[in-house]
């Protein structure tokens, strides 16, 4: 079965989706994810999504359940990249997703996180 | 008089053209709703004779009654651009019919003379007089409606359009000042030109200003909202400027929760905010130095 790459980047897992969800590929990477959190012992994780045109509410609230158990497993999650559509469509069937972090770009992604890790480990 | 009703009004639209085309002038000069104005009178002779070879066109196809046959197509065609022309230059609806309609007293006078003493076949002719002239009058009507309504379609869109400027301030900061009132379709618009906005400028700030909206009701909130919510799921922030007094007190007695948006009074501050945001510091210097 077709998987998600998880790529270990530092401190960091990034997961770049770049073909369009279905349903068992969305539980198959929170699987994943959670097992290589576990394994790599990272505090964040960057899903871009920028390649993704088609969500549906099933895919909308993955994203929301492999945040909140990220944050579950220690680890802050920021999706990046999602496009003007499929932001509209998220919003009208009303999920706004105010667990999860946002960015515009990997770049983006990456400083947010740096900087909410670093205030993490400061608050501690 | 062996005549059909048809066949008199055919022979008063192919022989008696140029009488009729005098008289009806003078019918239409007399009837006050010309407007001098906006249409001289060598422009209306032609009109009047332009439209009088088409009626007489009609009368040569043999189907002067029914304003839907093929010979008609002309006078039909010719009507609908005429009455176009004048909704544009500003005449009324019944400006536009008279024209039509000041036909029928030449009209039913020559009936009058042909149909002699047969009062029958004068109030069958003038029945089928009366029925064509009162279809064509409501074309013109249809047709000055038509165009109006294409006029008010044209301005609605370049509306819509005019009114939802996204514009750059500075590196990083984007904005949308708001002006009119805001139903959903509007919204919409707004909401896509501005994501479209953050993306391409690769911008993380978003203001938007709402000093040109009269009023923000209960849907409005709603939209402005959701604006928010999708921008913030493309991870870039929205600060909503521009809030009057009256419009803060209607948000607040509506129990319209704004959640954690930020809000400004004016546009200055929220282009203060931003530029404070993305680490720029405005500094005063001394004028001129």
């Amino acid at each position: 079965m077709d998987r998600i790459p998880i790529l270990k980047l530092g401190d960091l897992l990034l997961v770049t989706i770049q073909v369009d969800m279905h349903d068992q590929l969305a539980l198959a990477l929170e699987d994943d994810l959670g097992q290589r959190i576990v394994e790599t012992g990272a505090h964040g994780v960057l899903i871009d999504i920028s390649s993704v045109e088609l969500v549906d509410s099933f895919i909308g609230r993955m994203l929301g359940n492999i945040a909140a158990m990220a944050r579950v497993l220690d680890a802050i999650t920021v999706v990046v990249g999602m496009r003007p559509a499929v932001a509209i469509t998220l919003v009208d069937l009303g999920l706004s997703l105010p667990q999860i972090r946002t960015a515009l770009d990997v770049d983006a992604g990456v400083a947010l996180l740096n900087g909410l890790l670093v205030a993490q480990t400061d608050g501690r | 008089m062996a005549q059909s009703a048809s066949d008199t009004l055919s022979t008063i639209f192919l022989d008696r053209r140029d009488e009729l085309l005098e008289e009806w002038l003078a019918s239409q000069l007399a009837s006050g709703t010309l407007r001098p104005d906006l249409l001289a009178k060598d422009e209306l002779r032609r009109e009047s004779q332009d439209f009088l070879a088409a009626a007489a066109a009609a009368a040569q196809d043999g189907s002067v009654d029914d304003v839907n046959a093929r010979g008609w197509q002309r006078g039909r065609d010719y009507l609908a651009a005429l009455s176009r022309s004048r909704a544009m230059a500003g005449f009324s609806p019944s400006d536009t019919a008279t024209f039509i309609l000041s036909l029928k007293e030449p009209i039913f006078a020559r009936l009058g003379t042909s149909a002699g003493g047969d009062a029958k076949a004068l109030h069958d002719s003038m029945w089928r007089a009366t029925a064509l002239i009162d279809k064509l009058a409501l074309l013109t009507t249809d047709a000055y409606l038509h165009s109006r309504e294409e006029i008010i379609t044209r301005q609605q869109q370049e509306l819509l359009e005019l009114s939802t400027p996204v514009v750059r301030l500075w590196d990083g900061v984007v904005a949308v000042p708001l002006i009119g009132t805001l139903d959903s379709a509007r919204t919409q618009v707004v909401m896509e030109n501005l994501l479209e906005m953050i993306v391409s400028a690769n911008s993380p700030l978003a203001i938007i200003d709402i000093t040109g909206v009269p009023t923000v009701d209960t849907l409005v909130a709603q939209h402005l909202l959701k604006t928010v919510a999708a921008a913030r799921l493309m991870g870039a922030d929205c600060i909503i400027s521009g809030i009057r007094p009256q419009i803060a007190q209607t948000i607040v007695h509506l129990g319209v929760d704004l959640g954690d948006v930020i809000t400004k009074a004016s546009l200055a501050d929220a282009v203060r905010l931003a530029l404070q945001r993305s680490g720029y510091s405005v500094v005063k210097t001394a004028p001129g130095a």
